[in-house]
């Protein structure tokens, strides 16, 4: 969407994953921004809801329920707010990759999900900087629950959307929570042009996929604009954090 | 953007406030038979000594009254006063750790206690968070619209001062000069008094702006804290806030604008 964040000038790039809960996006990011970094360029990461300054503040207010729609909504965008004015905006300025896993795309499809104003939403992250590239891992719902249900801890109250009262057993409210965010997702895709991979194919298919995607989306400026470590063997040392 | 009314007390519903915008998802905002009193102005202007007196005043005079302010959310206010304690706090994520304390007081303080018929009196409220995240350069439309499920209150009394008038209370009341009252995050100038100058008249000539537009009630903050009281008082009074006659206070509040 052209009105939608600032347009990245800088030398650096952004690549963002999203998707729901299971639809493997992390493990592809992982892959790629490995790829990335073997071949030599200055890649970072950065994880939805992993601000030191707003950790605390979230990890509380999760564990004690604390949470309105308006309110998870807001401390989202502040944790994003942080990992933008003081990670992602410095690093892509300075002319590395940058791979988040999830982006602004994620608070509009979940906070929506719960009741949140699409518009006001959208408006609330016209800070963020757009990215170069935006995959979207579209995966059947089943697919993505198959995934998630099978072996994981506990779900837990937010990510199953139990503060919306959809059902009392956490399971069910999972299915219809993720459900109504997979159909926020859907319905954006094509406003945001994101780049859709099939996530029921194999990991190596998608990867192949994504990395066709990469070269022919970035190849000039990988070529020119974007920082490159001076010695190969040392790229990775940069990203330590996240 | 929706356009913000700027009517405070503009009721559409017996006891119903208005967002200024989008209404917030979740929380009903009908029924509220309290009074939502916003005292507004720049840093050291003595807000908060008015709003000690009024809480009296009006607690002496039957009411009940809940004071909140900045920071004081039990979700976000330990947070806010640990990320200013470091160095990394942004413009754009202090603004917005500020909107989230906001509101969780918002849906859990000041809702409850206006329906439960409480007067609430707010020590700032949007408007110092817009004022603030504009002063440092953040774009004006973008914030007015983060905040725009603020309820319009009953009535926003704004104690407008001189820059000159805030250094001497900083320095003869306080005795240094504060790092955030200073805007030394955006380093508005070489030192904090020089800072503390130019950004308070940036939040002051911002306040100015919006005084019209949301209907701001002028209060001429030169005058004696005493003479503040007072005009406040004499305010307050013609809201006509129900009468407590011994028996229970009648819930139906009109429109007071």
């Amino acid at each position: 969407m052209d009105s939608l964040f600032i347009p990245n000038r800088h030398r650096g790039k952004l690549i963002v994953v999203e998707g729901i809960d299971g639809s493997g996006k992390s493990t592809q990011i992982s892959l790629l921004s490995r790829w990335l970094r073997s071949s030599g360029f200055a890649v970072a990461f950065s994880e939805w809801n992993s601000s030191p300054l707003v950790h605390d503040t979230t990890r509380r207010g999760k564990r004690k329920e604390m949470f309105t729609p308006t309110t998870f909504s807001l401390i989202h965008a502040t944790d994003f707010a942080d990992r933008t004015e003081r990670y992602i905006l410095p690093l892509v300025r300075a002319g590395a990759i940058v791979c988040a896993d999830r982006y602004a795309y994620t608070a509009f499809a979940r906070d929506v999900a719960r009741g949140v104003d699409p518009q006001w939403v959208r408006n609330l992250y016209s800070f963020a900087i757009r990215p170069n590239i935006a995959f979207y891992f579209k995966t059947p719902l089943e697919v993505a629950l198959s995934r998630i249900l099978g072996g994981r801890d506990a779900l837990k109250y937010y990510e199953a959307g139990m503060d919306l009262g959809i059902s009392g057993n956490v399971e069910e409210s999972f299915r219809v929570f993720q459900g109504r965010i997979l159909a926020e997702y859907e319905a954006m895709s094509g406003e945001m042009g994101f780049h859709v991979i099939d996530a029921t194919q194999s990991i190596e298919d998608q990867q192949r996929q994504m990395r066709a995607i990469v070269l022919k989306t970035l190849g000039r400026s990988l070529k020119t604009s974007v920082l490159r470590a001076p010695v190969p063997s040392t790229a990775g040392e940069m990203n330590g954090a996240h | 953007m929706a356009p913000i009314n700027g009517k405070p007390g503009k009721l559409v519903l017996p006891g119903a406030l208005d967002p200024y915008a989008e209404p917030l998802p979740g929380v009903d905002t009908t029924n509220l038979s309290g009074k939502l009193l916003v005292i507004e102005g720049p840093d050291a202007v003595g807000r908060s000594t008015q709003v000690a007196r009024l809480r009296q005043w009006l607690e002496q005079e039957g009411h009940a009254v809940l004071d909140t302010g900045m920071a004081r959310s039990a979700l976000a206010g330990k947070g806010i006063a640990r990320a200013k304690d470091g160095n990394t706090l942004g413009p754009v994520t202090m603004t917005l750790y500020y909107v989230t304390d906001f509101a969780d007081r918002l849906e859990n303080e000041i809702v409850p206690a206006l329906r439960a018929g409480f007067v609430v009196l707010t020590d700032r409220y949007i408007f110092s968070i817009m004022a603030r995240a504009i002063a440092r350069g953040e774009d004006p439309q973008w914030i007015e619209r983060v905040c725009g499920f603020g309820l319009v209150p009953h009535a926003v009394y704004y104690l407008r001062a001189k820059v000159k008038d805030l250094v001497s209370r900083v320095v003869i009341g306080r005795g240094a000069f504060d790092y955030w009252e200073s805007g030394m995050d955006c380093h508005f100038g070489d030192d904090m008094y020089q800072s503390f100058v130019n950004y308070q008249t940036r939040l002051i000539r911002t306040l100015d702006r919006m005084a019209s537009r949301y209907g701001f009630i002028d209060i001429d903050a030169s005058k004696s804290p005493e003479a503040i009281f007072h005009e406040l008082q004499h305010r307050i009074a013609s809201l006509h806030l129900t009468k407590v006659n011994g028996a229970a206070a009648k819930a139906g509040v009109r429109s007071s604008a």
